[in-house]
């Protein structure tokens, strides 16, 4: 090819190449001014359409200028794919599933830093929400997100198999816990289980590594953003733990076939439902989900176990839930914070949806309000949200990449394919360190 | 003697000339620019930059290959699982294709049942199929291995383990054989049947004549057959994904990401960790840096065959 066309065409590839950015929005909007705002959000069911539906009718009551259109069902790949192509369709305000990827959110300036906003109209953030719940939505001190309700995990128990089996209450620690887990397993002659106390197993259900691994209060990051899971204790004990488990009660081999032959964890045919567990690891929307299935045994709830050597920190749990923030390509922003803010701070508002979809409120208010409904149960929920102990996952500028790359290395773990502990988790380290260096500008 | 620069005229008319030559070629010009040019060449731009998809690139030099080729570790498993495909599901299905072809083509009745049979797989969207596929031969819940284990045979556990995921994605292709069986029935009815005659009356079996007619008239559409399928299979996406998520059996709410290649990264292809890369992580520039080095072995693979197919044609001619 001559000289001059090639140029040319290189030229215009890079041109092309460095235009690929989005639209910006503007924070410039009149929020009482009339306005229609994209809501996109991941709410399918049709209980939680409800709920949310209701929500922005309320909102609209209370804003009469301000119309939102919602789009359910969307998952987080749809509005990272979407904010990033940019465009008129791409939503306004926007809520993820997850905390995983809020750092992402954050770093990349895709949802907007929330402060201003809040110092614009007097919201203290601090009073409003607690500690963990603000922590897992912001990012090197940047709050793109807001909590929108909460989801706290603890252990949901067969009190029908423990009263057959002896056992007359929940494991308090993981000493316990493993006796209580070998008591309650019951296997045919075959060497199938009929019952198993508490599956180990990694793949099942909520069972990610993240969630048991909470119990060890872990600390995942050190100051300078460096992945620490070797230099600690908890790691190790955790793992090494988990592993014990799974011998104690029959080994890694069997447990999966026992995995292959369970029903879907939304449907019927739900393990726990079906009395194939005794112990089971799940979130608070399980007890709203047990009350509607009447399954035929009598089932309670309490915090799981911690290790023995920190009995004080008892009651603690895995903490995550829904976050809501405003798009940077959104034009309204003003009024797309009205609509984060009622979803978010409103007590009134909060208090209605967590007793509508049986979620953890994600305000301070909303969790001490007398209209939030509480029975037994669902309060073990409320208490472990409450817990001082419980474990948020920290934001990571690559998004859940470094939960991802955990979850990796524990299937290997709990598998007997990572012989040297030590080495494994140095190694899991230096991966998670290479893979923020390469998320990093 | 002719001047050294011809006359206006006649330059004007070769001007016209080029000029209809480039107005003829210009669709493909353009197709080819806009679809194939630009976007490989963007690719090679984006392998030196950091992009996340929302700020602008920036030049990061070699890190994105460095990282690809050194730091990561799925890098492994997934090219040598994309090239275990390559080989063994690619050779696989043009042995098994050409047989289903010489069945269809040999039989006496219930031709037209049995074509119709072996081609409706073929229809079936990848999507279900995998699925029906993890279905019946899920270990603990699936029929085949009921069917199995009832006239005694110790079954395997299929897509959940990492021995098996593989076969059984390649016995997922070959039930999808129908696009190949109706390629070799069309070749194998196209070889002139006096050359069969010729043959029988030299005393020749049914070896030799497959030997010496079938598969010199064949040869062309084989190479065929194997060049789209080593390109098809370097871009084998869908089938891995799907089967790897269902058979993990592990729940996901919409905004998590789990990583491709149950059981144990076994089902992990090129293709799934560029999009995991790309399009979950928007790590850009890594994942163009994958998507060069399949370029580069679909090249050469691909060249490779293309020689050895024309050098057949020679030696055949």
């Amino acid at each position: 090819m001559p000289i001059r066309p090639a140029a040319f065409l290189l030229t215009a590839v890079l041109l092309l190449a460095g235009c690929a950015n989005p639209s910006t929005g503007s924070d410039a909007d009149d929020p009482t001014a009339p306005v229609t705002l994209k809501f996109w959000h991941g709410w399918s069911e049709k209980k939680d359409v409800k709920a949310i539906d209701e929500s922005i009718a309320r909102f609209e009551k209370l804003h009469p200028n301000i119309r939102v259109k919602s789009t359910g069902n969307v998952t987080d790949a749809t509005v990272n794919q979407a904010l990033r192509a940019g465009g008129g369709d791409a939503p306004d305000v926007a809520s993820s599933f997850t905390t995983n990827n809020v750092g992402q959110y954050c770093s990349s300036g895709m949802w907007v830093d929330l402060d201003p906003f809040m110092r614009k109209t007097g919201l203290d953030k601090k009073a409003v929400f607690p500690k963990t719940l603000l922590d897992y939505t912001s990012y090197e001190g940047r709050q793109c997100a807001l909590p929108l309700l909460a989801d706290a995990f603890g252990m949901y128990y067969n009190v029908d198999a423990f009263e057959q089996a002896g056992i007359s209450g929940p494991p308090r620690t993981m000493s316990e816990f493993k006796r209580a887990a070998v008591k309650l397993t019951d296997r045919a002659g075959d060497g199938s289980y009929r019952r198993v106390g508490f599956m180990p197993n990694f793949r099942l259900y909520e069972n990610a590594p993240d969630r048991l691994f909470a119990q060890w209060g872990p600390t995942y990051f050190d100051g300078d953003g460096k992945s620490r899971l070797a230099r600690g204790t908890a790691a190790k004990e955790f793992f090494t733990f988990q592993r014990d488990l799974i011998t104690a009660l029959g080994g890694y081999g069997p447990l999966e076939n026992f995995r292959t032959t369970v029903g879907d964890e939304m449907s019927s045919r739900n393990a726990f439902l079906t009395g194939k567990l005794a112990m089971h690891l799940d979130g608070e929307w399980r007890v709203g989900m047990l009350d509607d299935a009447k399954p035929g045994f009598r089932w309670a709830t309490a915090p799981l176990p911690v290790p023995d050597d920190q009995a004080g920190t008892y009651g603690r749990g895995y903490l995550t839930g829904t976050v809501a923030g405003i798009a940077h390509s959104s034009k309204h922003q003003n009024a797309a914070w009205e609509l984060v803010r009622f979803l978010t701070a409103d007590t009134d508002q909060v208090v209605a949806f967590a007793n509508a979809i049986h979620n953890v409120p994600s305000t301070k208010a909303a969790l001490a309000s007398p209209k939030l409904h509480r029975d037994p149960a669902f309060t073990t929920f409320l208490d472990i949200a409450g817990n001082r102990h419980s474990v948020g996952m920290p934001a990571s500028v690559n998004g859940g990449q470094y939960i991802v790359t955990l979850t990796d290395f524990a299937y290997d773990a709990e598998a007997g394919r990572v012989r040297d502990l030590d080495k494994g988790l140095r190694a899991l380290d230096r991966q998670i360190d290479d893979d923020t260096l390469q998320a990093q500008d | 003697m002719a001047p050294l620069h011809p006359a206006p005229e006649l330059r004007r008319k070769h001007r016209r000339a080029r000029l209809r030559t480039l107005a003829f070629l210009s669709p493909w010009l353009v197709g080819f620019s806009v679809f194939f040019a630009y976007p490989l060449l963007a690719t090679v731009y984006f392998s030196f930059m950091h992009y996340n998809q929302i700020q602008a690139p920036t030049f990061v030099g070699l890190r994105n290959w460095k990282y690809v080729l050194g730091q990561m570790p799925l890098f492994g498993p997934a090219l040598w699982n994309t090239l275990w495909l390559v080989v063994v599901m690619v050779a696989l299905r043009v042995v098994f294709g050409l047989g289903i072809g010489l069945l269809v083509t040999r039989i006496k009745s219930g031709v037209g049942f049995f074509r119709t049979a072996f081609y409706l797989p073929y229809l079936a969207p990848p999507v279900a199929a995998t699925v029906a596929f993890v279905f019946l031969l899920n270990p603990g819940t699936g029929p085949v291995n009921e069917i199995l284990s009832t006239i005694g045979i110790s079954a395997p556990n299929w897509f959940n383990d990492p021995a098996w995921a593989k076969p059984s994605l390649v016995l997922l292709s070959l039930w999808g054989i129908g696009d190949l069986m109706v390629i070799f029935m069309a070749a194998l009815l196209d070889v002139p049947k006096e050359q069969y005659e010729a043959a029988e009356l030299d005393g020749a079996g049914a070896w030799s004549k497959f030997r010496y007619v079938t598969w010199p008239s064949i040869t062309p559409i084989v190479m065929f057959a194997v060049v789209t399928g080593v390109v098809q299979t370097m871009q084998y996406y869908t089938q891995a994904l799907v089967a790897g998520k269902l058979a993990s059996g592990v729940s996901v709410g919409p905004g998590s990401v789990i990583q491709p290649g149950y059981p144990d990264h076994s089902t992990l292809t090129v293709p799934q960790l560029v999009y995991s890369l790309g399009f979950q992580n928007f790590n850009t520039g890594a994942a163009c840096v994958l998507s060069l080095v399949l370029f580069a072995i679909a090249m050469a693979v691909t060249s490779l065959l293309m020689r050895k197919s024309a050098g057949l044609q020679t030696a055949e001619d």
